[in-house]
């Protein structure tokens, strides 16, 4: 079935790779050592791509939830209070134990449920919880000057970098599992294949 | 939709957070704000120094003059006044002018040859004794003459150059206001880097751009605001309060690394004095300070730790969940 619509797919692929480019040049800058003057990147080129990458991943975010305002695509995240938690228990069970059980999938895939409950929990969280927080952080430390010098006695600066540090491990840890949930499928490549092509191959 | 108004809501409280402290609308103090220095110091040579000063003491002097016999009205050469504020703040502020000057200026007209006068250096009071001791003032002047400003004593570089003997004071211990500090001591560079009139005076070179010199340097404003040039410029002793031996351009710190780094040589120098009181507080890990954030330097051992666990963790049940599957493969062959 056709699920991911062409816009889904190009924010998607760019997504991703200002994510992989965020990822390796703040891990760069982060763990740079003078001994060590090019850990992964140099730390001027890392500060640089870190900085485009970032320009980009914004526009992009805002090309996406305004994708998702305008489209029924915005939908699929919207989350019940009904059993919720009670399907979110039976996806975890499924992903640790059914699926080995040779038990089907509780919340298959369809035009009317694109994600899974914990894959719209997941989602949610981090695309409107902490890639805005990461992006006001981010935001903060590229332009210090209008950051909050002091927080309750503390440094505004390393609170906005601690916060944004912290989003974007979450997200990597996100981003690590999301990849390998997308070997979930009916095979191991489907789903990426889905991704490109926009049909969605059911098990 | 309530997750959208939440998230709309919480941004705008963020945003409206960050500009209203921006514009000053909370209380919360900024780092570059300046404190008055409201010295009460009282020189018990003030009226001796009054004499100076009456003339000294600002642009405008008046004096008789007998030949004409009326008051004459002049500028005072500009290199010619103290600043009583400034002298009385500065760390030679408890002096009387004629222990640096000659006794023989209490006299009006003063005698031409004074001019010609030997000016002491800093060495000449400090070095050798045991007061100054902790300051190692001998290995300063070691420093000093092994500088790239040394070049151009014959031309008239002097310590005073930097120094200014009557407005110089230690700045750098002072923890309260660390943009002061920066500010202050970079004023000292600029006085002649970027003002042609001093620095003609010392060399034949062409009149420098700083700005345009430093076009390499990334966010360049940020690191003039938060760093003082002898952070860079400067080769780091460990034995001094302040290092002098200023190295030639071509070896300037130039890779991010040496500051943007865990073991960040902003420790041995801008931060030196608060490092060993902060690293004691441990919170943040060492001294990259409350006040300050260099990006590579500010990291938290505990947070590093918990993220690798964290990391691991995801990786190991990623793991399990991959053997779990071929071996569910491999039965259902």
């Amino acid at each position: 079935m056709y699920l991911y619509p062409k816009w889904i797919r190009a924010w998607h692929i760019i997504n991703a790779v200002m994510f992989l480019i965020l990822i390796v040049t703040g891990l760069s800058m982060q763990y740079t050592d003078k001994e060590n003057a090019s850990y992964v990147v140099g730390f001027a080129i890392a500060v640089k791509w870190h900085n485009f990458a970032a320009i980009v991943l914004i526009i992009s975010y805002i090309l996406f939830v305004t994708g998702n305002l305008l489209t029924k695509n915005g939908r699929y995240y919207r989350i019940g209070k009904k059993d919720f938690l009670s399907d979110l228990g039976k996806q975890l069970k499924y992903y640790s134990w059914g699926m080995f059980k040779g038990e089907k999938h509780p919340f298959p895939v369809t035009e009317e449920r694109k994600f899974n409950p914990l894959q719209k929990l997941t989602y949610v969280l981090s695309m409107y919880v902490a890639v805005p927080l990461l992006i006001i952080s981010g935001i903060g430390l590229l332009f210090p000057e209008i950051t909050i010098t002091r927080f309750f006695g503390v440094s505004g600066l390393i609170l906005t970098d601690i916060l944004h540090i912290t989003m974007g491990f979450f997200l990597s840890i996100f981003m690590v599992i999301h990849i390998y949930t997308c070997t979930l499928g009916a095979k191991p490549t489907s789903l990426f294949w889905g991704m490109i092509s926009g049909y969605h191959r059911s098990e | 939709m309530k997750i959208f108004r939440f998230l709309i809501v919480s941004l705008l409280f963020l945003i409206c957070n960050t500009y209203a402290s921006h514009a000053g609308v909370f209380s919360f103090k900024r780092d570059n704000q300046i404190t008055s220095d409201t010295t009460t110091f009282v020189s018990p040579f003030h009226d001796d120094n009054e004499r100076c000063l009456k003339c000294h003491g600002q642009g405008k002097y008046e004096y008789t003059n007998e030949t004409l016999g009326r008051q004459v009205k002049a500028l005072m050469c500009s290199e010619r006044i103290v600043n009583r504020e400034d002298f009385y703040r500065s760390n030679h502020k408890s002096f009387s002018c004629t222990d640096c000057h000659s006794s023989e200026y209490v006299n009006f007209p003063h005698a031409g040859e004074l001019r010609m006068e030997q000016k002491y250096n800093c060495i000449d009071c400090h070095g050798g004794d045991e007061k100054f001791a902790q300051y190692h003032f001998e290995e300063i002047e070691t420093e000093y003459q092994q500088s790239t400003h040394f070049k151009l004593e014959e031309d008239g570089f002097t310590c005073w150059k930097c120094h200014n003997p009557h407005s110089y004071k230690i700045n750098i211990r002072n923890k309260d206001n660390l943009k002061e500090t920066i500010s202050y001591d970079n004023a000292i560079c600029l006085n002649c880097h970027s003002d042609f009139n001093h620095f003609q005076l010392l060399t034949d070179r062409e009149e420098i751009n700083i700005i345009q010199k430093h076009d390499w340097l990334p966010n360049q404003k940020a690191h003039f605001a938060n760093v003082r040039c002898i952070e860079c410029h400067t080769k780091i002793n460990n034995n001094i309060p302040v290092a002098h031996l200023i190295k030639p351009k071509g070896e300037a710190v130039k890779l991010c690394n040496e500051c943007h780094s865990k073991n960040s040589i902003l420790m041995a120098s801008l931060y030196k004095f608060e490092s060993k009181a902060q690293r004691r507080d441990g919170f943040f890990n060492g001294i990259i300070l409350n006040e300050s954030y260099v990006i590579g330097a500010n990291r938290n051992e505990y947070l590093n730790l918990f993220s690798l666990i964290i990391f691991i963790g995801v990786i190991g049940i990623i793991g399990i969940h991959i053997v779990f599957r071929i071996s569910k493969n491999n039965k259902n062959y």
